[in-house]
């Protein structure tokens, strides 16, 4: 056994819940690492949050495990798990001052009052809301709401705090600030987050990894960087950023690279598996790694290459954005960054793309 | 065209409601007019002012006691189904929702129930115990008559409640008794209070079934008052009714003032 850091590890085995016999969670195995950010990313229905609610105690497993620090907690009531856990809409108690709401789960602890004074005051310090300690929490707006709620959460120094899409409410440039806030905080803690949302750029910008969860199980766990470059499947390609998908036939192998035949172009593609030749399989590609070739341009870095027609350009500010018609009518996306130096392409030109091989994927 | 208009629109309906609210008005400001009056007789316009008749009422013994034994009555009654009707909405808001609606369909029976009878049933029932003409008789009655109405407000309470402030704070190491005394109980307040003072003025005013279980040993106010309309009829009457208006009146305005900061 290892030392315990300050942060909890989960481990969660063959984790299902039914609901009259239908599967909210279908069998999810994940080990979460002491001291990560780890989030349940999916679409509404993946079984996020009821995995979620089942660390936390409010939902019993229909079947598997849930271990904290290597001991099973499946049974213990949540009251006793000693988890910091931040809700959507923030669940603060609407008949108590800030202070009472962050002094709550200290008072359960049987702490006396000067000390609990001292932590909560400290507590306000750490999400920036020294002085509201009076205030009832109507009287806050809803950014504000979200610190004390997670101020309440960690105040009791949990080694684990669950997170159920903390920041749904809150408008754009609140949700960016309060991300950038958690992943802040979750450093000076060194505690173990577990962040559910939907939303794919928040579980990027924050994470240390992410379960893609889709139907009740775990798609692909990875850090942001793997599930973007390499996703495993077409519904974790789709999901996270966009993608452009690519029917082919594979032609052969090349040590780890598949060849197929795509479009009337010969394809590279990264490959985990071995398939076989003659298979039709899927080739996912990111828009923003396209190129415009103009017959010349080159790289050291092995590439792709392709014919193409421009069948609708967007200017879009910051980047262009052309949608491309392969030879046998795949439709393709581009984005390139704008500049007043690079020729916008006219609808109907037909000219040549090039992306590397390693962002090219067989999923 | 627009005189038709702004008659049909805005005068009309005005008058209707005026009318219907003069209609429901007038007996009771009849009755309070007339307590005010000098004549030792029952009429209307009273020929001068006068305050005997609330000297009659606050002298006379025969009346007072049978106040004072409203008052107990509907006091006990305030505790015991304030305390069995918020038990009772706690307990349904944890059936599943088919067995909800026939519990609170049981609850709720005595107000579905014609009051005659109930009364006759508790008459009866409580005959066999040698319980008739004490005030615990009255007491139990009241309480089956009190409760769906806390049953009711409590249940509205309830309901309003974010099942997610009772799971932050069971998250945060509260047990849940203690999650009931800090979290659900204060969020219920409201409901639990507005419901009691229900309990008081369904148990205050209630004649039916008192006619039934006073016998001649618990004689409440309203029995009183059936009482000397039968037998002797004088001002006083209009008195206590006035007096017993006004107390009404107050506390439903304080369940209303409740009910409102509560939203």
């Amino acid at each position: 056994m290892t030392s315990l850091g300050r942060g909890a590890s989960v481990a969660l085995t063959d984790l299902e819940k039914s609901y009259d016999r239908v599967a909210a969670v279908a069998g999810v195995s994940l080990d979460i690492r002491s001291g990560e950010f780890l989030t349940l990313l999916g679409p509404s229905g993946s079984g996020k949050t009821t995995t979620l609610m089942m660390i936390a105690g409010f939902e019993t497993p229909t079947a598997g495990d849930i271990a904290i620090d290597g001991t099973s907690v499946v049974g213990m009531p949540p009251y006793r798990r000693n988890i910091g856990m931040v809700f959507q809409n923030y669940a603060l108690f609407p008949h108590l001052t800030v202070e009472e709401n962050i002094g709550f789960p200290l008072k359960q602890r049987g702490m006396p009052k000067p000390e609990r004074a001292k932590l909560v005051g400290e507590a306000l310090e750490l999400v920036h809301l020294p002085g509201y300690g009076g205030r009832y929490p109507r009287q806050l707006s809803g950014g504000q709401q979200q610190r004390v709620a997670l101020a309440r959460a960690i105040v009791f120094k949990p080694r684990l705090l669950l997170m159920d899409e903390p920041l749904g409410a809150l408008d754009k440039q609140l949700r960016e600030n309060l991300q950038l806030e958690m992943r802040r905080l979750h450093a000076d803690l060194g505690i173990t987050f577990i962040y559910v949302t939907h939303d794919q750029e928040e579980a990027l910008t924050m994470s240390d990894r992410i379960a893609v969860m889709n139907d009740g199980l775990v798609a692909q766990v990875g850090s942001p960087e793997d599930l973007y470059d390499r996703p495993s499947s077409r519904f974790v390609a789709a999901f996270i950023g966009e993608s452009n998908f690519l029917p082919a036939t594979v032609r052969g192998m090349e040590d780890d690279v598949v060849v197929a035949e795509c479009e009337g172009a010969i394809v590279r593609a990264i490959c985990p598996g071995r398939p076989a030749s003659g298979d039709r399989v899927l080739l996912t590609t990111r828009p923003e790694r396209l190129r415009f070739t103009d017959g010349a341009w080159s790289s050291s870095a092995p590439q792709n290459r392709m014919n193409v027609t421009v069948t609708e350009a967007v200017f879009a500010g910051e980047r262009c954005r052309y949608m491309l018609q392969a030879a046998d009518g795949t439709a393709m996306v581009l984005k390139e960054p704008s500049s007043a130096a690079i020729r916008r392409r006219a609808v109907g030109e037909r000219t040549e793309i090039a992306w590397s091989v390693a962002d090219t994927i067989l999923v | 065209m627009n005189l038709v208009q702004a008659i049909a629109g805005r005068v009309l309906p005005t008058t209707v409601v005026g009318l219907i609210l003069l209609f429901l008005i007038f007996p009771i400001v009849v009755v309070m007019v007339v307590s005010f009056s000098s004549a030792t007789y029952l009429t209307f316009p009273p020929p001068a002012f006068d305050l005997r008749w609330y000297k009659a009422y606050f002298g006379n013994e025969d009346w007072l006691r049978p106040t004072w034994l409203s008052i107990w009555v509907a006091a006990a009654v305030v505790i015991l189904s304030t305390l069995l009707g918020t038990l009772a909405a706690l307990g349904i808001a944890r059936l599943p929702p088919a067995l909800r609606v026939v519990a609170s369909g049981l609850i709720l029976s005595p107000l579905i129930v014609p009051v005659i009878v109930v009364a006759i049933g508790i008459y009866y029932a409580f005959s066999r115990y040698g319980l008739v003409g004490t005030p615990v008789a009255l007491v139990l009655a009241h309480t089956c008559l009190a409760v769906p109405f806390v049953v009711t407000s409590v249940s509205a309470s309830l309901s309003g409640i974010d099942p997610r402030l009772q799971q932050a704070s069971l998250s945060l190491g509260a047990t849940p008794i203690g999650t009931f005394f800090q979290v659900t109980l204060p969020l219920i307040r409201p409901g639990v209070l507005v419901g009691a003072l229900f309990a008081f003025i369904t148990s205050f005013d209630e004649l039916v079934v008192s006619l039934f279980l006073s016998g001649s040993g618990a004689v409440t106010l309203p029995r009183r008052m059936w009482d000397d309309l039968r037998f002797a009829i004088d001002p006083t009457i209009a008195a206590v009714s006035t007096l017993t208006i006004v107390l009404t009146v107050a506390l439903m305005g304080c369940a209303h003032l409740l009910r409102k900061r509560a939203t």
